[in-house]
């Protein structure tokens, strides 16, 4: 990022290459549509690039760049509720319109059995769905804590608490989580 | 170590991030407490079923999406920028240069030689006299001369 802001506009383009794949998917799983968390994913580095000369190394790269997509992350899943609420409140945007967003690219070779290919489907969908059940901020600490691989502290930046209160968040989440996926979690408790 | 404790600790356990004394610690009462040891186990089952969600790609025209939206932003002018060398400074810078010059280059003037000075100072009494009477009160007082008595007596002398 020092080099991005020195003006080097080939470090720019390796910021975006090494990241673009952790942001989007990070909003994807937030906003749960993929047209939406990629648009959500530009204005990211749109804000890093138009930041780039105040930019201060007080805290992690990924920090601040959490930061800026939680945040807008975060009002977007805000924007989008009432906007349903606008819509209809009788036909709210299902996950089942956004499953088709994470396409397996070699699914038939992978899974030449058809029945395998199906019960694994389903095991997504059920996670999938669990994961976009919890409130925002919870679902924010599990995928930065989960796929982000960030430490408490880099997390509890992102999200504005203490470190104490990230520990309870995260411990709700996966509450919910057990309960939510309790079928799955027996069998591979018992693997 | 309660239960109610645990609930701080547990993902740091299950995740192994906790520091040593405390995972000793919370191993001490996994191991009398049933009810903590099966959340331990289904927290992390739940830890490896997240494992199965797919990673997305982003699409092809992420970057190119991007790249474009990078070129159209404006250039940030700070105002250092404003001392930038130019072409529309630099012919103000020496056209002002040149003004400066000519004008430098004109012969100064010189509105009073010393005869004239001399002069004035001969007549400076007389000037002196001048201001003192024009703002004497008691001669403000006197009637304006009659010019018109002056005439007439010039005109009689002349039938004379």
């Amino acid at each position: 990022m020092l080099d991005v802001k020195a003006g080097d506009e080939q470090s720019f383009t390796l910021l975006l290459h090494r990241y673009r794949t952790p942001l989007v998917n990070f909003l994807y799983r937030m906003v749960r549509n993929r047209e939406q968390a990629e648009d959500l994913a530009q204005e990211v580095f749109l804000r890093v690039y138009r930041a780039r000369e105040d930019y201060v190394p007080s805290a992690k790269f990924t920090t601040w760049l959490f930061r800026i997509a939680t945040n807008l992350a975060l009002n977007s899943v805000r924007d989008n509720r009432y906007q349903r609420m606008e819509i209809s409140l009788d036909a709210p945007v299902t996950a089942d319109a956004e499953d088709g967003d994470e396409k397996m690219p070699d699914v038939a070779e992978k899974h030449p059995n058809i029945e395998q290919h199906l019960i694994e489907e389903t095991r997504r969908k059920m996670i999938r769905r669990a994961i976009e059940k919890l409130p925002e901020k919870q679902r924010a600490a599990v995928l930065l804590h989960k796929y982000q691989e960030l430490n408490y502290g880099e997390i509890s930046k992102i999200l504005e608490c203490s470190e104490s209160a990230l520990k309870s968040l995260l411990f709700r989440a996966y509450e919910t989580l057990r309960v939510e996926l309790a079928p799955l979690v027996a069998q591979q408790s018992r693997q | 170590m309660s239960c109610s404790r645990m609930e701080k600790k547990i993902m740091g356990f299950v995740d192994g991030r906790l520091k040593e004394g405390e995972r000793l610690e919370m191993e001490k009462h996994l191991s009398t407490c049933v009810a903590c040891r099966l959340r331990v186990n289904e927290f992390r089952a739940v830890n490896v079923l997240l494992n199965e969600l797919p990673i997305i790609e982003p699409s092809a025209a992420f970057d190119v999406r991007m790249q474009a939206r990078v070129a159209a932003e404006p250039a940030k002018q700070n105002w250092w920028a404003w001392f930038a060398p130019s072409s529309r400074v630099a012919f103000a810078a020496s056209m002002l240069a040149l003004a400066m010059v000519w004008l430098g280059s004109r012969p100064a003037d010189s509105p009073l030689s010393a005869a004239d000075i001399d002069k004035i100072n001969q007549n400076l009494p007389v000037l002196e006299n001048y201001d003192v009477i024009s703002d004497f009160a008691p001669l403000s007082e006197l009637p304006p001369p009659a010019q018109n008595d002056d005439a007439s007596d010039t005109n009689q002398n002349q039938q004379m």
